[in-house]
């Protein structure tokens, strides 16, 4: 009989490690991007500066000085651009459906809603993408002129690909607001309007502003559904209706043309690193609300 | 109490185990029975083989997307007759082809332009190219474009975004739209080598990009005044191919190059292949291959080309 | 008085109704939304759907009548194996962090780790795949290089969903579970557990959906063709064997990109339109399957 000291380390050991193997391969990942993302810099001798603040987006043409145009600007605006419009659209949806499950009518949002909202998840980004292309661009370019393509169809799309996780998170956020306290506003008389937005959605706001950026994380880091809309053109997004583009969308259309080992597969890899790092930082974001929200609610 | 415990413990363990293999079985038996009638070709029955070709062994082809189906749809046939060989085909582009076959980790890679435009010196030097087929391209523009012809320098005046409305060159009032490749692809690559030369694309022209042509067609077909160019086996009805100088975008112009916008396709091999790889390349080159399967991809055989162009761009009569 | 405490509450109820109207109105425009892409992929591709050619033919790569036969058992066959690898590994990564982890810096680290692989793009995680699995490891576009990149889609799911779980098992039942004896492992084994079986199940519910609906990651890790299948073919190193791990596999949200992207396949719209709507039929399914197993496993535990 194996004495239960032994199974009690061998059961520890064995859920660190699970624990281990998944904190391994994420200190890889960062690792390995970090890599081939900081050899543009430190390897092929681009500029920082060059990189980050340009304008021109052209890696096989060279300029004056012989180094190729390779401005990420454009791509970084872009990308910024189509998330937070994508996330204006999303939540006055997304609260709104959310307050109505919980607060308004749960046998029809456990029954009806919820399930919808799982079915969605499942929907391939192409499939939207598709969508976009044929549904969206057209009645965009109906009343905006121009191609139809930019930051405004792109925002459309990435608003119901994003629709699902912040509604479920949404819908998460306000149904951990105690019962007491909706319990303690009816008893002052307050009407259901009154205390879903006094009370009910102040104290779920730390939980809403959660679901918003984890939705904002997700908007940043669609590929392939944007790229079909976006119009990708290397261009500063001055416009909501003309052609702009994302990291997301250059990093698709690039990866699988340039050899590893160039300059112009390496500026790749630094544009994959500034999408690792804004994921970071929207965790750090998450975490900072988490504190405050915490610190506030006692 | 333990006993309560272990009974269910195995009652719940059996059920688990007990649903998992019900639900491998009838996935497995399912498909086996849906799917054993559709497999034809590339059973590895070696029973009734013919002796002749004694050829074995593994090859993997990586590389260029827009060579896929021919060399998928060839490899299929080349394995039904050689069944000792298997023949895997995968995409990854055309830098990912040239990368894996200089390093060695595949055995064919696939590729839309000459190695030594994406490796380096020494790196082409370890690989072998085998020109398999000749691609041609020409820009297309949306159906309600009205003009039919365009010249060699309007077309790169349109490219350099000297000229934006049709009506510059013979047209109708409309805005032009240009679609153009991403940066690093081989059919951008081709097409600015013909129709720019070496002149530059100002900074402050920036069109669109759009790096699968199935897209770029839909996006054609879509948008009112648009361009791009596309291979010849998408044109379709959809739009309106151009013909530049007042040749037609034929087959027969690529091959004397009076048209002047197309392109080889490479499978390169390690300089000594192995004989799998080389069997399965002959099959390729073979009027089996030059003949149908060229032909029906939209491609054009190597072997009805009158001249020749090397890495540099230098065209030779033959 | 009694006048401006009486408009005031006047005031509040029609504020009520409005507010309630609204959104009522706002779920309903979600719903309807919702409710229409669904219908629209479904009626457009339902003409291919009850095609049994359709679904076990092979894909052609030039012409029409191609199939999706072995990207539909490639999607399952990459889900199963996803989930035998994940649900483990998260299991036993929530057990840790509730049961035993100690509060150090070592337990911060993992607990940010499993929330950075939450937030990260799915194209970083597939060309990170493509580095490190296909390329580093040597093991060339394969299942279980699709199956891992996947894995680190499903921890942080999983994880957050059996640590929810298992936070929720009162602690009477852990004091108890110690009263008796029994070790913190036995204690966890035997009754936390089959607790946290149904937010298992719920779990594998929304990653089974990621995994099917996935194309930007598995296109650089498990690729975009499909060899032929044999299933009469056993040995594993094969090539045709579909119980071959090593060999690339297309699944059905690839096939979709990759028909409409080479754009050569004459009815690439019909196969396109068939299957997505294929794939939303199996995720419709699978999930449906899961939630009544999942009733009938916490029916039976609940019986205990």
């Amino acid at each position: 009989m194996i004495p239960k000291r032994s199974i009690e380390r061998v059961g520890k050991l064995a859920t660190g490690a699970c624990a281990a193997v998944a904190t391994v391969l994420v200190i890889t990942l960062i690792f390995m991007v970090a890599q081939h993302g900081l050899a543009t810099f430190t390897v092929d001798g681009i500029s920082p500066s060059g990189f980050f603040f340009g304008t021109t987006w052209n890696p096989h043409q060279t300029d004056d000085a012989g180094s190729p145009l390779m401005g990420a600007l454009p791509m970084i605006a872009g990308s910024f651009a189509v998330t937070l419009l994508s996330c204006l659209f999303v939540l006055p949806f997304a609260i709104g459906s959310a307050v109505f499950v919980v607060e308004i009518a749960p046998g029809f949002g456990r029954k009806v809603l919820q399930p919808v909202v799982e079915l969605l998840v499942g929907i391939p980004s192409v499939v939207f993408g598709l969508i976009g292309l044929t549904v969206i661009v057209p009645w965009v370019r109906g009343w905006a002129g121009g191609t139809g393509y930019g930051v405004f169809s792109a925002s459309l799309v990435l608003a119901v690909m994003v629709l699902p996780t912040v509604t479920s998170l949404a819908i998460d956020a306000i149904a951990s607001v105690p019962d007491s306290y909706r319990e303690g506003s009816y008893g002052l008389g307050c009407v259901r309007w009154q205390t879903i937005w006094n009370v009910v959605l102040r104290s779920a706001a730390p939980g809403l502003m959660t679901a918003v950026i984890l939705g904002m994380t997700r908007a940043f880091g669609e590929a392939l559904a944007v790229q079909m809309v976006i119009g990708n053109a290397a261009a500063m997004p001055m416009s909501l209706f003309t052609p702009a583009t994302t990291l997301t969308s250059v990093l698709t259309m690039g990866m699988g043309n340039e050899a590893m080992g160039t300059v112009y597969n390496d500026a790749l890899w630094s544009l994959a690193l500034v999408l690792l790092l804004m994921s970071l930082a929207f965790i750090l974001i998450v975490h900072l609300i988490a504190r405050k929200g915490a610190r506030s609610n006692g | 109490m333990q006993d309560s415990f272990a009974s269910s413990d195995l009652s719940r363990r059996r059920f688990l185990g007990l649903a998992a293999a019900a639900g491998f079985t009838v996935l497995g038996l399912g498909l086996t029975g849906c799917a054993s009638s559709s497999t034809s070709g590339g059973t590895a029955s070696d029973s009734g083989a013919d002796a002749a070709k004694q050829v074995t062994g593994s090859v993997t082809a990586v590389g260029s997307t827009a060579l896929q189906p021919l060399v998928e749809a060839a490899a299929e046939q080349f394995m039904n007759e050689n069944p000792g060989v298997t023949v895997t085909v995968q995409g990854g582009g055309s830098g990912q082809g040239l990368t894996q076959i200089a390093q060695g980790a595949v055995q064919i890679g696939d590729s839309d332009v000459f190695a030594e435009s994406k490796l380096s010196a020494a790196d082409v030097s370890k690989i072998t190219d085998n020109k398999v087929c000749v691609v041609g391209m020409g820009p297309v523009v949306n159906k309600q474009v009205s003009i039919s012809n365009i010249s060699l320098a309007d077309l790169k005046k349109i490219f350099t975004g000297q000229v934006t409305n049709w009506k510059q060159v013979g047209g109708s009032d409309q805005d032009i739209t240009v679609i153009n490749r991403a940066s690093g692809s081989g059919t951008r690559a081709t097409f600015e080598a013909a129709v720019l030369g070496s002149d530059k694309v100002p900074d402050s022209f920036k069109p669109q990009e759009q790096d699968s042509s199935g897209t770029v067609a839909k996006m054609i077909a879509e948008t009112p005044g648009s361009i791009s160019y596309l291979a010849f086996s998408y044109f379709d009805d959809s739009m309106k191919a151009l013909s530049v100088d007042n040749v037609a975008p034929k087959d027969e112009a690529v091959e004397d190059n009076s048209w002047t916008i197309w392109a080889y396709e490479h499978m390169y091999t390690a300089t000594s292949p192995d004989a799998a790889t080389s069997a399965f390349i002959d099959y390729i080159m073979s009027d089996a291959v030059q003949g149908s399967l060229v032909q029906q991809t939209g491609y054009l055989s190597i072997s009805g080309m009158k001249v020749s162009r090397d890495a540099s761009g230098k065209v030779t009569k033959l | 008085m009694a006048d401006t405490v009486a408009a005031h509450i006047k005031k509040a109820r029609t504020q009520d109704r409005i507010a309630t109207g609204i959104l009522i109105a706002t779920a309903g425009v979600i719903c309807a939304l919702l409710a229409a892409i669904i219908i629209y992929i479904l009626v457009s591709g339902a003409s291919k759907v009850f095609d049994p050619a359709f679904l076990t033919g092979k894909p052609q790569q030039f012409q029409a009548g191609g199939g999706i036969g072995p990207e539909l058992f490639n999607s399952f066959y990459l889900l199963l194996l996803t989930l035998i690898i994940s649900t483990p590994l998260s299991l036993g990564a929530a057990v840790f962090l509730v049961e035993y982890a100690p509060d150090n810096v070592a337990t911060r680290t993992v607990k940010t780790a499993i929330e950075v692989l939450s937030s990260l793009p799915s194209i970083v995680v597939g060309l990170f795949g493509f580095l490190f699995f296909v390329l580093t490891l040597g093991w060339g576009f394969s299942i279980i290089s699709g199956a891992l990149a996947l894995t680190m889609f499903n921890i942080p799911i999983l994880v957050r969903v059996i640590q929810q779980a298992l936070e929720a098992v009162p602690s009477d039942q852990r004091d108890a579970g110690l009263a008796l004896g029994l070790t913190r492992w036995e204690t966890t084994v035997h009754i936390l557990i089959p607790a946290a079986i149904p937010a298992v199940v719920t779990g594998i519910i929304l990653s089974a959906g990621r995994v099917f609906g996935e194309a930007a990651a598995l296109i650089y890790t498990a690729g975009q063709s499909a060899p032929v299948l044999d299933f009469s073919n056993f040995n594993l190193a094969s090539m045709s064997c579909p119980w071959n791990i090593w060999r690339p596999a297309e699944t059905l949200a690839v096939h979709i990109w990759k028909i409409n992207s080479e754009g050569v396949v004459p009815d690439l719209t019909a196969v396109s339109n068939g299957t997505a709507a294929v794939l939303l039929l199996c995720v419709l399914a699978f999930n449906l399957l899961a939630r009544f197993l999942g009733r009938r496993l916490s029916k039976k535990l609940a019986a205990e």
